[in-house]
Parts: C-alpha cells; sequence; structure tokens
C-alpha cells in the first residue's frame, strides 16, 4: 500500500512538472509571443496614452498666445501646494488696468499627478503632457515656469 | 578581531528556554515591502511573531484632515497602491451618501468594471509574487503579461497605470477612452484563454500544492475574531463579501457567486483568489456591453461641504473591507477621517496562523494573506 501511494506520488509529480515544462518551452520557442519591450532602445518609437498624466504644461499657440487669465483655480484646487499663480496687472490701450499672469510656477517634484488643477480650470489653459523622463540632478531644475517669456493671453478669454 | 576558526558562543539572542529571535524585514524580499516580523523560534518551530509597524507611516489619516473633500481622494490611492480605484471609489461613495449627490448610471457602470479590472490586476501581481516566494519565477511573468493589459487600458482611459484618481465625487473625472469597450474585449478573450497557464504552472503543481495544502489553518470562528475580511475570511467559509452583503453601485444587478472555501488553509486561499478572477470576468462581460449614454458626472456644488454628522461606507477591495469613517463638522474639511483597512485585521492572525508551524512555512502562509505594507501602515 505505501509503495502504490509513493508511486503514484512520483507519477503526479513528474507529471505536474512536465507539463508546467511543457508552458515554459512553448514560449522559449515561440519568441514572437514575448511581449517585453526593450525600453531605452525603442524610444523612438515609444508611443504613450494621450491622456498619461506625466507633468503639467501650458499650450501656447503660434502667436505666443495662452489661455491663463490668472483666476488661481488651479491653486487652490491642488491639494500639495504645487502651482502657484503669480500676477500683475496690464494697462490696456484704453487706459485700463487688466490683471494677468506674471508667471505659473509649478513644483513638478512636489505634483503627484492628480489631475485636479487640469479639471479645475474653467478656460482649458493647463493640461497634462505624456512625458515621463523627468530625472534632472539638481532639484530646482524641476521647478518650472509655465507660461512663455512674453507670452501674452488670448483675445476674447475673460 | 576574533577567531576565524572559533565558534562564537554568544547566547544574547537566546531567551530563556533556548528560543531564537530572528528579524525578518524590514528589508525582506519576501515580505514584499517594509514590514518587519520578530520571529521567536525553538529550533525551527515558530513560537511567536511579532509584526512591527511604523516603517512606511505617512499619516495620511491626519494630511486628509486638512485637505477639502474633493482633494483627500487621490491620498487614498496610496494606502493599498493595489485596488487605489477601489479606494478612490470608497471616498467617493461616502460624500455622495452624505451629501445625497446623484450618481449618472454610466458612471456607476463604468466604475464598477474598472474595480472590477483593479480587482484581476491586485489578484494577478499577488499569484505571480506568491509563487515567486514560493520559488517558482516563471509564473511571475505570465501573470504580469495578463496585468499589463489591465494596466495599459488604465493607463489609456484614467492616465494612469496605479494611482488612477479617476473617480471624482459624483461620478468620474472625464469619460472613457473611445477604445475602452474594445480593449476591455479584447483582455477578457487572452484572459480566458491564458487562464489555463496558470493552472498547469502553479495550482496543478505537486510542489506547490504539498507546500500550501494543510499549512496556516485558519477557522471561520478565528477569522471572525481576528476581523479579517475578503478572501482570508471567504477561504475559511466565512460569507464577508461586500458586493453581496451590502451592494453599492450595479453590483446588485449583476450575477456572480461569492467564492467560499471551508478549508481555511493557504491552498483554499489560493483556490479563493484565483475564483474570484474569473468571477470578475464574469461582472465585465455583463456590463461591458450595456454601458448607458449620458453624463458621465453628475451635478455637484463647486464646494462640497458634507453635514454634521458621521458617515460610514465600506467597499471590497482586493484584500477585504475598507471602511471609511468620517467626522464632519460642516465645514470644507473632515474633521477625523478614519480607514479601516483590510491589511492590518488580516496581518493580525498571522501569529496564530503560523504558530506551531516550521519557518519554512511562514512565507506559504504570509504569501496568502496578500499583504500590501502601506495599506496596514497607512
Amino acid at each position: 500500500m505505501f509503495l502504490k501511494e509513493y508511486i503514484s506520488d512520483v507519477y503526479n509529480g513528474v507529471t505536474s512538472l512536465l507539463k508546467g515544462m511543457r508552458k515554459t518551452g512553448y514560449y522559449f520557442l515561440h519568441p514572437k509571443e514575448i511581449i517585453t519591450e526593450q525600453y531605452p532602445d525603442n524610444r523612438a518609437t515609444l508611443v504613450l496614452a494621450e491622456r498619461f498624466k506625466g507633468e503639467v504644461v501650458m499650450p501656447h499657440d503660434a502667436n505666443n498666445e495662452h489661455a491663463c487669465t490668472g483666476c488661481t483655480a488651479c491653486e487652490i484646487a491642488c491639494p500639495n501646494g504645487t502651482i502657484k499663480v503669480v500676477t500683475k496687472f496690464d494697462i490696456t490701450p484704453e487706459g485700463k488696468k487688466k490683471k494677468a499672469i506674471d508667471a505659473l510656477v509649478y513644483h513638478l517634484e512636489l505634483c503627484t499627478m492628480c489631475n485636479l488643477c487640469v479639471v479645475a480650470c474653467p478656460s482649458d489653459a493647463i493640461k497634462m503632457a505624456p512625458t515621463f523622463e523627468h530625472s534632472v540632478f539638481d532639484r530646482s531644475k524641476l521647478t518650472k515656469i509655465l507660461n512663455k517669456p512674453a507670452s501674452k493671453i488670448r483675445e476674447g478669454i475673460e | 578581531m576574533y577567531n576565524q576558526t572559533e565558534i562564537i558562543k554568544d547566547t544574547t539572542n537566546l531567551g530563556p528556554e533556548g528560543e531564537l529571535i530572528i528579524n525578518m524585514g524590514p528589508q525582506h524580499p519576501a515580505t514584499h515591502g517594509v514590514l518587519h516580523l520578530v520571529v521567536t523560534l525553538n529550533g525551527e518551530t515558530i513560537k511567536k511573531i511579532e509584526p512591527h509597524l511604523g516603517y512606511i507611516h505617512r499619516s495620511i489619516e491626519k494630511m486628509c484632515e486638512s485637505l477639502t473633500y474633493r482633494q483627500f481622494i487621490y491620498v487614498t490611492s496610496r494606502m493599498d497602491y493595489l485596488s487605489s480605484h477601489i479606494n478612490n471609489l470608497g471616498c467617493a461613495l461616502l460624500i455622495e451618501k452624505g451629501m445625497q449627490i446623484e450618481v449618472p448610471e454610466r458612471a456607476k457602470y463604468i466604475r464598477v468594471i474598472l474595480s472590477e479590472l483593479t480587482r484581476i490586476a491586485s489578484h494577478e501581481l499577488w499569484l505571480g509574487a506568491m509563487a515567486m516566494d514560493l520559488g517558482a519565477f516563471t509564473p511571475f511573468f505570465y501573470t504580469f503579461r495578463e496585468r499589463e493589459m489591465i494596466t495599459e487600458i488604465m493607463e489609456e482611459t484614467c492616465g494612469a497605470r496605479l494611482t488612477m484618481n479617476y473617480i471624482v465625487p459624483g461620478g468620474l473625472m472625464y469619460d472613457i477612452h473611445p477604445d475602452f469597450q474594445k480593449k476591455v474585449k479584447a483582455f477578457i478573450k487572452q484572459f480566458k484563454e491564458k487562464v489555463t497557464e496558470f493552472e498547469d504552472l502553479v495550482t496543478n503543481n505537486i510542489i506547490f500544492q504539498s507546500r500550501t495544502k494543510g499549512i496556516g489553518i485558519l477557522t471561520a470562528e478565528d477569522a471572525i475574531s481576528f476581523g479579517c475580511t475578503g478572501p482570508v475570511a471567504r477561504a475559511s467559509g466565512v460569507s464577508c463579501d461586500i458586493r453581496k452583503l451590502y451592494p453599492y453601485d450595479v453590483y446588485d444587478k449583476v450575477e456572480f457567486d461569492e467564492v467560499i472555501e471551508t478549508a481555511g488553509d493557504s491552498f483554499a486561499r489560493y483556490i479563493v483568489r484565483v475564483k474570484e478572477m474569473n468571477q470578475s470576468i464574469r461582472i465585465i462581460e455583463q456590463l461591458i456591453d450595456c454601458i448607458p449614454e449620458g453624463d458621465f458626472v453628475g451635478k455637484t456644488k463647486n464646494v462640497l461641504k458634507l453635514p454634521k454628522g458621521e458617515f460610514y461606507t465600506r467597499v471590497e477591495t482586493a484584500r477585504g473591507e475598507l471602511g471609511v469613517f468620517v467626522v464632519s463638522e460642516g465645514g470644507a474639511n473632515p474633521y477625523r477621517i478614519k480607514f479601516r483597512s483590510p491589511g492590518f485585521s488580516n496581518l493580525s492572525a498571522l501569529n496564530h496562523m503560523a504558530a506551531g508551524s516550521k519557518i519554512g512555512d511562514l512565507m506559504a502562509t504570509m504569501g496568502t494573506l496578500d499583504l500590501v505594507i502601506p495599506d496596514i501602515d497607512r
């Protein structure tokens, strides 16, 4: 009785192992079914999802104009104090004072990519960009000013 | 300087009765995080296990008190990072319950589909890691292949692979990607083909079975008294699926079975999780073709303010019951917030389960608890 159990155990052990080995052997002989991507080599062809939350950017059009009114909705919505809006007063040709942004300071090192600022923005001035290679040698390089130098607010956005 | 040939007869590690105390962790590869277990051994037999916590404590509960109701949801992604979507859902459900916000049907359907996808992804990662703990390295790659499809779906629709933050009070942050349904169907097709591979590689493997069967037995009474939930309790025969008992969103409209095993050992916990993946696929199949048209987010006020009082909701994460308890004073921030995390209660049963067994069996017992350390510490 003991011998019978022992032999059946050995048989079961060998067959279950062979079954598993057949699966691994299958993939060994079919390298085309392997889906591993060789990351630094495939950089040129690497396409990330459109919505991937990599960093906050402010799109500018051809005339170097953006849509940010300086309402600080993003600053209020941010849970970590990542965004600081610095405003100034422009004087329009009619002699009126108009509020505009001086700088939209963005601390990438504090950002958790929660997307709350983008949702809060009433004029769709900021969006998330699908970039991910953010490593730098100095932490201060991660503090960015999102509006480009000498950029203006687009006409018709209040 | 010490003499290399001399045997050190240092007895400081030995307890009163010849006990040996071994520190497992906080940097042990099999604890999958910074869990520190102080294991008291008598020879090779475990006498006592004392978990030491606090290595990854970030005071998430306190942090949430300084954030508004809209903002604090994203922090909960960092608790149990493998079921972050379900954590977010629990918090959103609490705010919706407290403020009586109407959620559109479309949002409810998508929430449930994404929750189940998260559950499959979590169980697959667990399956690979568990097999790796027991010495089988290959299943890790096979499970990650299917998990990768889910993370790609998440990346496309939610914008992130792990910490999604896709749920806002009242619905979803934005609508699903146009390719969402197509990709989920492709995933279901591939999963059904490839799930047999796990059975060949792991479930039917005689080494795996003899290492997990009869190891770390937890009876139903103990599971209840330790407060275990999720697959750990269901493997002991305790019916505790929140999706069945207290259905939220559209779980009352779908048909699925609550997977219950009665053996209570490590292998039963393994079987429960594998069967749960199939049930999750069943739920997704029922919902994916009938996502209703309409808004993806309901109308909410700009500043959310919960009425004065105490609120509690629970959701079924991949590890068990997540409870969210909020005390509100009527302001824009919660006065006090408390998370009842499944990992903490499940870990408390480890001493009871592993005491008396050999130290090699500790891995098989702890692996099937599916511990995520940031969830335990918060």
